[in-house]
């Protein structure tokens, strides 16, 4: 920063300028200082039976689904915009990638004696049915909200409602049966590498090596390319964006077609983790990513966020899920304590930027 | 019409004609504008007189209805304010367009983004070091103040918003520059470095098209005074004779008749 200031002088009007920067600097690691709270209880309450590598591996799986839904719904809230269908779209991904992976695993009469001649074929174009599912249901969302100018809660509402119901006619309602078990034992619980820590056994999986990948890309779309800056700029200012040439209504469409993309992606990894479509859970996973997502620091908004915030934000209700399991609280318990800590985090953040900034 | 300022030379951009309706409001009434290579030229008037509309149609942020614009010698029609720019029209709105939450950096280079060499330019990876240089170097010789170029200008001043709203028009012009109130929002010390910008930029040979409530910059800067009423181009005035008085009142049209005879009688 130093080399820039020379050369101008600095305006008498900014004695405040270094205290404010000091302050959002120690400020900005609210989020963080949080979930290192949260694990220090547990530790401490719990001992070994919590803080344990098996224990956090396990966190780190459990994560995946959350991760990889937030960092999508980060990009769509970047841009004052949401995405509530992204729960159902996971559904609805995860029973067509069931239903493709069993009809091109082998004939009927093959399932029905639980046999799967051709699942080298049928399970990754199963899990890539699903993953293009949710892009196309992503990409309806854009264009809905784009060409009829319609605010994205109420679109993407409208998109909850329909891939669920689809996911549940598509499925009986019911989890599909008969799914080739090598897709939950081959692939989603392979270890891929794992290492000892003092005495656990710490085994990292496909679908960790998925959400975190994901994430970094994520990171880096976000900070270093264009793609990144026009988020951040059209949910700064999007009048401002339009005209500086930026086109707007096709950047939104790529926004909504990466969340509904990761929705389908993490639909595919629920098929990987579980061996099974079950319509039955995820159906309030729109509000967790939301809740991660905003927990994290981004601003419902618009214009600020980052994935690295995301990837707490998506801790920090594992991690409570996690702990309180382990001390055996009533589960019921979770839910408080989780949206406690949603309230609590963002009005950190809010008094942290009305500190630092003048609009 | 064209007063000494630059009598023999073409108009770089020409408006003729130009009405404008917003449904029964007539925004506009035949206005003619000619803007030379060189000049300041303050458009001024009271809230409503069209003053913005006026400048949105030259921009193409509004479409065109009646009437037509010459720019360099052509007929154009610009559907959009990029077409504008790409036509070298740079505007600072009055309503600041920058993206408060980017730095000064990303702002002057939004929708114009500079990628790194190779591959991953083609996957949109940014050169930030090159645009933090060229911002760098173009606030430096427009000694515009930015206290730090990678604060996100949100947590500046409206001064400072402002210049680098500025500074970003002025990169990129090369025909020219429309400023619709740069200077409404800023204190005393900010108000002199727009003008003294706009001095700059007038002094490349770029004119700077100066739209302004505040009558002593408008007497400090520009170099011919068209005065919009109710939508029409009421008067010219000449800066080094008229006074503030005889602006005002063009602009309000309370003194115009009395004007006139008193002209007439003397």
């Amino acid at each position: 920063m130093g080399d820039s200031g020379e050369g101008y002088e600095e305006p008498v009007t900014e004695p405040s300028s270094a205290r404010q920067r000091y302050f959002s600097k120690v400020s900005a690691s609210f989020t963080p200082v949080i979930l290192i709270v949260i694990i220090i209880v547990f530790a401490i309450r719990e001992g070994s039976s919590f803080f344990n590598a098996r224990n956090f591996n396990d966190i780190i799986i459990d994560s995946s689904q959350l991760v990889v839904l937030s960092v999508g719904m980060t990009f769509v809230i970047i841009t004052a915009g949401i995405d509530l269908s992204v729960g159902s779209v996971l559904i609805l991904s995860s029973v067509v990638a069931a239903k493709a992976m069993i009809a091109l695993s082998g004939t009927p009469q093959d399932i029905a004696r639980f046999e799967f001649p051709t699942q080298t074929i049928g399970i990754p174009l199963g899990l890539a049915a699903g993953v293009a599912t949710g892009l196309i249901c992503g990409i309806v969302n854009g264009l809905l909200i784009t060409r009829l100018k319609m605010p994205s809660f109420i679109v993407t509402l409208g998109m909850l409602g329909i891939a669920l119901g689809l996911g549940q006619l598509l499925s009986g309602g019911t989890s599909v049966p008969n799914v080739p078990p090598a897709v939950q034992t081959e692939i989603g619980l392979r270890e891929l590498f794992g290492f000892d820590v003092a005495g656990h056994h710490v085994r990292i999986t496909p679908p960790v090596v998925i959400a975190y990948g994901i994430a970094c890309i994520a990171a880096i779309m976000l900070n270093r390319t264009r793609f990144g800056r026009y988020t951040y700029a059209i949910g700064s200012n999007a009048a401002a964006s339009r005209r500086a040439g930026i086109n707007v209504d096709f950047h939104l469409i790529k926004v909504y077609a990466l969340s509904g993309l990761l929705s389908g992606v993490a639909g595919a990894m629920d098929l990987m983790r579980f061996g099974t479509a079950s319509v039955g859970s995820h159906q309030s996973d729109n509000l967790a990513a939301i809740s991660a997502t905003v927990i994290g620091g981004t601003s419902l908004f618009g214009g600020i966020g980052t994935i690295g915030g995301t990837v707490v934000g998506a801790f920090i209700p594992t991690v409570l899920r996690n702990g309180l399991v382990i001390s055996r609280v009533q589960p019921f318990w979770q839910n408080v304590a989780i949206g406690m800590v949603l309230i609590l985090a963002v009005y950190l953040d809010q008094r942290r930027r009305r500190a630092e900034e003048r609009m | 019409m064209a007063l000494s300022a630059a009598p023999a030379l073409q108009p770089v951009l020409e408006a003729r004609g130009i009405s404008k309706h917003f449904g029964p409001v007539q925004a506009l009434k035949d206005v003619d504008l000619s803007v030379f290579p060189g000049e300041v030229v303050a458009l001024i008037g009271d809230n409503g007189a069209g003053k913005s509309t006026l400048i949105n149609v030259l921009t193409g942020v509004l479409p065109l209805e009646t009437g037509e614009i010459v720019f360099g010698g052509e007929r154009v029609l610009f559907s959009s304010p990029h077409e504008a720019r790409e036509h070298g029209i740079e505007t600072v709105y009055q309503d600041l367009a920058v993206a408060p939450h980017l730095d000064a950096v990303a702002n002057i280079f939004l929708g114009r983004e500079r990628r790194t060499k190779g591959v991953s330019g083609f996957l949109g990876f940014l050169d930030n070091p090159l645009m933090r240089k060229e911002t760098d170097e173009q606030l430096a010789k427009l000694r515009v103040r930015v206290p730090d170029l990678e604060r996100r200008l949100v947590t500046l001043s409206g001064g400072q918003r402002q210049g680098v709203a500025v500074a970003r028009a002025v990169m990129w012009a090369s025909r020219v520059v429309i400023m619709d109130e740069p200077t409404a929002a800023l204190g005393v010390a900010q108000t002199a470095m727009v003008l003294e910008l706009v001095r700059q930029v007038r002094d490349t040979g770029i004119p700077v098209v100066f739209i302004s409530h505040n009558m002593p910059n408008v007497f400090q800067v520009a170099d011919r005074i068209v005065v919009l009423r109710l939508g029409e181009v009421v008067t010219e005035l000449d800066p080094r004779t008229a006074t503030i008085e005889d602006a005002v009142a063009a602009m309000t049209g309370s003194m115009r008749f009395s004007n006139r005879e008193v002209d007439r009688d003397g």
